[in-house]
């Protein structure tokens, strides 16, 4: 396992897997399968392929440590970016079909409906991490503060869960899935950060006591 | 020209279109010859989607008033982008679930602050006056649209028979509801059975159609069969389907998406770009078939016929 996730080759199934969504559309879309309002469609399917990508990107980091498989690192900055790519083509659907490319006419929107402006906020916070999502910038950045910044990926996510919450009309049962989804990922993250302090701490007053006595 | 129906035909003697189709399709299959050709049309079934799931029946209707001289959005679309939440809330859900819905005997009770209540079966109902086409728009509250040649014939025909007592000021409807054969209406957040209201003057307005058909058919299923409401200038979820109870009432009736959510569905619920939905505008819609979105009009385009009735109304407050 170990061996074939280190494998540079790996890589190349698991690209071609994160576009099958987007092949399944077009293909739907060269056979006249997109149903009775095929941009509603595509504007959904590519919605929820956004949520999915975020929830398989921040599903990583939970997964190597309960697995103890680090080298699934490898593969979240791809998952990362294939949820902007969809939420790019998401906003393309809104953008065109919706609002015509009119651009004041959907500022106005995204100021007036609070289902989009929490959309929009979801897909400009994803801006910046899709941008530096590069070894330079990493580098450039540094690796602490590049994290830091990579965390408003969690609060993209919850964007992402109120916006389809507060689009639907009488049946939550989709959005509630996701939105537990979300929580038990980024309560995972709370306990994580609650045992690491929990385990740092009493660490440190050894160390404290240690150097005391050396002194 | 009129063309009468044969009288002693009935509702439930009409060969459902799914029965003679398959006979069709069995025919069809033995011209077929070899594999490739089955593995051909299975194909086919896989590609578009079957359309000889429907109770459809043609139906002999007179040209009616008000039809639109709009494109007519396609069948199949009419038929697989339906919201009929008992038979799930996907818009592809009801022309699935709907299919073995048992939409024969049916009675629709007449009631209420009438003079002569009275229990209609759907061979009463289809010999009450000349059948007739109109052509209307119809605009979801989700802002798509679709224009459908709806049969039926004015609801006033049926509340003339029943007269009205002076106590009668809005008329409550009442869709059918059995849990049994609508078991994915569980969870879809509405209280069932589903529940509409017209204020007399609107159900008694030329415009409002009791529809038995479409498309020269009967209704198929998941459009609501036997019997529906099709109310034009408002939003699509007042046009209740599947009628079992027409009541005459004195105050103002229940309706299910205005219990569900007061401040998002009002009573009226008239088309109206100007006052929008909480959450969305209404300022524009999807006409089925098309990429950009057109304007919304006032009453859906049927202010000549009702715009009389609201007049003095504050429309922002009475949405």
């Amino acid at each position: 396992m170990h061996r074939l996730l280190s494998n540079k080759w790996t890589k190349v199934p698991v690209f071609l897997i994160c576009l099958a969504p987007l092949a399944t559309l077009i293909w739907r879309a060269l056979t006249g399968r997109l149903g009775a309002n095929p941009v509603e469609f595509l504007q959904h399917a590519t919605g929820l392929w956004t949520l999915r990508f975020l929830i398989f990107t921040l599903t990583i980091t939970p997964l190597r440590k309960l697995l103890k498989l680090p080298e699934l690192i490898r593969f979240r900055r791809m998952l990362g970016l294939f949820a902007f790519f969809y939420v790019c083509l998401h906003f393309l659907t809104y953008i065109g079909p919706d609002q015509s490319f009119n651009l004041a006419a959907m500022w106005k929107d995204v100021e007036k409906r609070r289902y989009i402006t929490v959309g929009f906020l979801g897909f400009v916070l994803l801006i910046p991490l899709a941008i530096t999502s590069t070894a330079g910038w990493i580098r450039r950045l540094g690796g602490k503060r590049w994290q830091t910044l990579h965390r408003s990926i969690y609060i993209a996510a919850i964007c992402g869960v109120i916006h389809y919450y507060w689009l639907v009309k009488s049946d939550v049962r989709n959005p509630l899935f996701y939105a537990a989804l979300v929580s038990i990922l980024l309560l995972w993250r709370l306990g994580d950060w609650f045992a690491k302090k929990g385990r740092l701490a009493p660490a440190k007053t050894e160390m404290n006591r240690a150097s005391a006595n050396a002194s | 020209m009129l063309i009468r129906r044969s009288p002693d035909l009935t509702y439930a003697d009409i060969t459902p279109k799914s029965v003679y189709l398959n006979r069709r399709k069995f025919l069809q299959g033995m011209g077929i010859a070899g594999v490739v050709g089955l593995a051909g049309t299975r194909l086919m079934d896989l590609i578009s989607p079957s359309r000889d799931v429907y109770a459809g029946t043609k139906l002999a209707t007179v040209k009616g008033p008000f039809s639109t001289d709009e494109k007519i959005t396609p069948f199949n679309d009419v038929t697989h982008y339906n919201n009929f939440y008992e038979f799930g809330t996907d818009k592809s859900d009801p022309a699935k679930n709907a299919q073995n819905f048992k939409t024969s005997p049916w009675g629709v009770s007449v009631e209420g602050e009438v003079a002569k209540p009275r229990t209609f079966t759907m061979d009463d109902i289809l010999k009450l006056a000349p059948l007739e086409e109109r052509i209307y728009r119809h605009r979801c509250v989700e802002a798509w649209s679709i224009v459908v040649p709806w049969i039926g014939f004015s609801l006033n025909t049926v509340i003339k028979l029943v007269e009205p007592t002076p106590k009668a000021k809005y008329v409550a409807f009442q869709s059918f509801y059995d849990l049994k054969q609508m078991p994915e209406s569980r969870g879809t957040g509405l209280n069932y059975p589903y529940v509409e209201g017209l204020r007399l003057d609107e159900a008694m307005n030329p415009l409002t159609l009791l529809c038995v058909g479409m498309y020269g058919e009967t209704l198929p299923n998941q459009d609501g069969a036997p019997v529906r409401m099709v109310i034009p200038w408002k939003y699509g979820f007042k046009s209740i389907k599947s009628i079992v109870k027409i009541k005459f009432v004195k105050g103002e009736p229940p309706a299910t998406w205005n219990l569900m959510a007061p401040s998002e569905y009002g009573f009226y619920s008239n088309v109206n770009p100007t006052v929008d939905h909480p959450r969305w505008s209404q300022a524009k819609e999807r006409r089925l078939g098309e990429i950009f979105r057109r304007d919304t009009l006032m009453f859906n385009g049927y202010g000549d016929q009702v715009a009389s009735m609201y007049a003095g109304m504050n429309l922002k407050k009475n949405y």
